[in-house]
């Protein structure tokens, strides 16, 4: 059994289990005690100094991240010695921290900023040296700020727990900065744009490169004719730019909040994650038949297809060669949708609103560039909205616009980890034996690392595995690399908990995602939807008997080829 | 950080670095003491050098790079035939040695820390070698040069120049 240690923190009697940091253990107290450099799941680095109180036993203020408590000890949080400490610290940050808050995208939502009116600081009490690093505007997926950066290291954290480490701390002392080796711009670097930096960092020093500008000019724009899609999960995250409770499923105020931005469509991509089921489950199937190097590998996450062709190029021969929902519904509106309404393709602007920094690369793939003209983030829809002055919290709720609104709850689910085999599965599993009647699979759903699970169907075994975050997927590909692992469907997706926790979802302060299990509210909001859908299975939504009787053909046809699928290539980096 | 000279790296240097990593990857923490090795190797660490040591350890190149630049002994650039070292210690500094390195920094025409186009002397600044009654003090390779003046940094240099 666990031992307890019972301590008193701030007068209040707290029992414990033994090696409970004096942070956790605050926390069961309901105190909060202020923290810069850690961050839940991510970072616990104990360097920033923002978290130190007394405590009985220690020398000095210790950090509350990091010290584990003992018996018997008295914490407290919130003496004038905790105080000044932290105060000092954040004048120090501020020492040469860029101040341009008014202009700063993360102005009202910043860390330090926060504890800065709270600590009742001088910005300029002490005037460090005055440093302007350079901006990296290299990459479409994250711009660096280094002058607004205060080296907290959540950031290196995030890159590292992916284990993808393109960034890290150069140099020393009053020089320290982050960026890439040799302070290559971070586009030569081995970063594959999940933005998971981004969602870590406490102040403005990292945020996506925003086309905001560009969306703007093509809605003012006469001759064009602007188009937006929703990708699945920007639905279960909107609503917390506005204040509403993680896991607020938004959808109907999402697209009348769009609408009212005046574009010529607002189109729900749930539809093209039903095609790109119909497409892969079929490919999937046509692999079995046709004993092809197995498992085959989903391909809707663009970091996770940077990330093999960068790092695990001997697996690119076994990724489903669809394109992402993304990219199905660029090219469907510029070919199909456009021959049907007599538009030009020239003047049509596709905007994504997606949950992701990466597809903002992946739109730019020479494979495909030009099908998706702008890809934004949900934390840059939430900006527009704003400025247009539309009281969202206020919207009634509105349906997409036809014919591309009916999608089924297999193609909502795809924003959380495992929704994707799920949804893959109910297909696949029906295609092969009709009277396979199953729609939930339970065993792929959830935020554990790895994901298995088997399933017999019309004679054929299937294995598959499920997982997230780069750290599990080198975990995953290095066992079937050694053959310790033998599957036939693998769902890899780049960020930890799949897209509801993507780098371009809304940036929550270390208090809350401390405090709650964010993949899991948000991703509850999907499933909840899909449950509540008459739909369940890709295959019988009506939309896709229309896309294929009208002008695809059938699933994995010539013609779906053409428009629907891509290819990869080895592009080592180091 | 950028290295203007071409890296111009030997087989037989190649094999004695991948010697060192092959002996050391699996001791963790190992990264510094290859660091080291690979300088004694190649005389600094060039983006070619560092990026044998990441594939070599399986760890990034962004890795490699933190650790090179924290700390001071490790040179990104690479160092010349003979290469200088002023004392800027406490005893040099107050005999006004900044000024003997302004004044070799002057003659070669780089900054501290630099080597020159022909590869014949690099500069770099030390903390004390011990001999603090010659205040102000600098070594060119072995030898130590004491009871400095700006003027005399002419002559000393020459020497080196001639020899070449």
């Amino acid at each position: 059994m666990e031992k307890m240690v019972n301590l008193k923190i701030n007068g209040i009697s707290v029992t414990v289990p033994e090696g409970t940091t004096i942070l956790q253990a605050a926390r069961k107290a309901h105190i909060e005690i202020p923290t810069l450099c850690f961050l839940k799941d991510v970072s616990c680095a104990g360097s920033c100094r923002m978290c130190v109180v007394e405590a009985t036993g220690a020398r000095g203020l210790v950090a509350a991240c990091v010290y584990p408590v003992a018996e018997g000890m008295e914490v407290r949080t919130n003496t004038d010695k905790c105080r000044r400490s932290r105060k000092m610290t954040l004048e120090l940050f501020l020492s040469k921290h860029k101040k341009k808050c008014l202009s700063c995208e993360r102005n009202h939502n910043c860390e330090l900023q926060k504890l800065s009116l709270g600590y009742s600081v001088d910005e300029d009490r002490f005037k460090g040296e005055d440093f302007v690093l350079p901006i990296d505007l290299s990459t479409p997926y994250v711009v660096r700020d280094n002058d607004k950066c205060i080296n907290c290291m959540r950031c290196v954290a995030a890159c590292r727990k992916q284990h993808v480490n393109a960034i890290g701390p150069i140099g020393r002392g009053f020089n320290v900065h982050i960026g890439s080796a040799f302070d290559r711009p971070l586009s030569e670097s081995p970063c594959v744009g999940c933005g998971q930096c981004i969602v870590a960092c406490p102040v403005g020093a990292l945020s996506e490169n925003s086309t905001v500008d560009e969306v703007w000019d093509a809605l003012g724009d006469g001759t064009k004719k602007v188009v937006f899609f929703t990708a699945p999960s920007v639905r279960a995250t909107l609503g917390e730019a506005f204040d509403m409770p993680i896991g607020t499923n938004v959808e109907g105020k999402m697209v009348a909040a769009i609408r009212r931005l005046n574009p010529y469509a607002v189109f729900n991509m749930d539809v093209t994650a039903d095609l790109t089921i119909m497409e892969e489950a079929s490919e999937l199937i046509n692999r079995i038949k046709t004993n092809k190097p197995m498992p085959m590998f989903t391909s809707c996450c663009p970091a996770w297809i940077k990330f093999v062709e960068q790092t695990y190029p001997e697996f690119i021969p076994q990724l489903s060669t669809c394109k992402s929902p993304q990219q199905m519904f660029g090219a469907l509106l510029k070919s199909y949708w456009c021959e049907k309404h007599g538009i030009d393709p020239k003047t049509l602007y596709v905007v994504s609103v997606i949950p992701c920094t990466a597809k903002k690369y992946e739109c730019k793939r020479e494979q495909m560039a030009g099908d998706v003209d702008a890809a934004i983030t949900t934390r840059e829809l939430a900006r527009m909205i704003k400025t247009a002055g539309i009281k969202f919290n206020e919207l009634p709720d509105e349906e997409f616009d036809n014919p591309f609104a009916t999608a089924s709850g297999a193609g909502t689910i795809f924003g959380a980890t495992g929704g994707v085999m799920e949804a893959a599965l109910r297909t696949a599993a029906h295609m092969l034996d009709g009277n396979f009647e199953v729609l939930d699979f339970f065993a792929v759903r959830g935020t554990q690392p790895i994901k298995e699970a088997t399933y017999l169907v019309a004679g054929h075994t299937l294995r598959v595995a499920v997982t997230s975050g780069l750290e599990n997927a080198r975990t995953l590909l290095e066992s079937i690399k050694s053959g310790a692992k033998k599957y036939d469907f693998v769902e890899i997706m780049a960020c930890p908990g799949g897209c509801v926790n993507g780098g371009g979802q809304p940036t929550l302060s270390d208090s809350i995602r401390n405090s709650v299990e964010l993949k899991e509210a948000r991703a509850k909001a999907l499933y909840t939807s899909d449950v509540h859908n008459e739909l369940r299975r890709s295959a019988d939504s009506p939309v896709m008997d229309v896309l294929y009787d009208e002008f695809l053909g059938f699933p994995n046809s010539h013609k779906a080829h053409e428009i629907l699928h891509t290819s990869y290539k080895e592009n080592k980096k180091i | 950080m950028d290295n203007k000279s071409a890296f111009h790296g030997s087989a037989e240097q190649k094999a004695r670095l991948t010697a060192v990593i092959e002996e050391s990857r699996s001791t963790p923490g190992c990264l510094m003491h290859v660091l080291q090795e690979a300088q004694g190797i190649y005389g600094y660490l060039p983006i070619e050098v560092q990026t044998m040591i990441a594939e070599g350890l399986g760890i990034s190149l962004s890795e490699v790079y933190g650790v090179a630049t924290f700390y001071s002994q490790f040179s990104l650039k690479p160092k010349g035939k003979h290469r200088i070292s002023v004392c800027l210690g406490t005893a040099c500094y107050v005999k006004g040695s900044d000024k003997i390195l302004a004044e070799v920094e002057k003659q070669l025409g780089i900054k501290c820390g630099e080597c020159t186009e022909d590869g014949l002397f690099s500069i770099d600044s030390c903390r004390c070698v011990g001999a603090c009654g010659l205040a102000p003090v600098m070594m060119i390779d072995e030898e130590v040069y004491g009871r400095l003046k700006p003027e005399s940094v002419k002559e000393i240099l020459d020497k080196y120049r001639e020899a070449k």
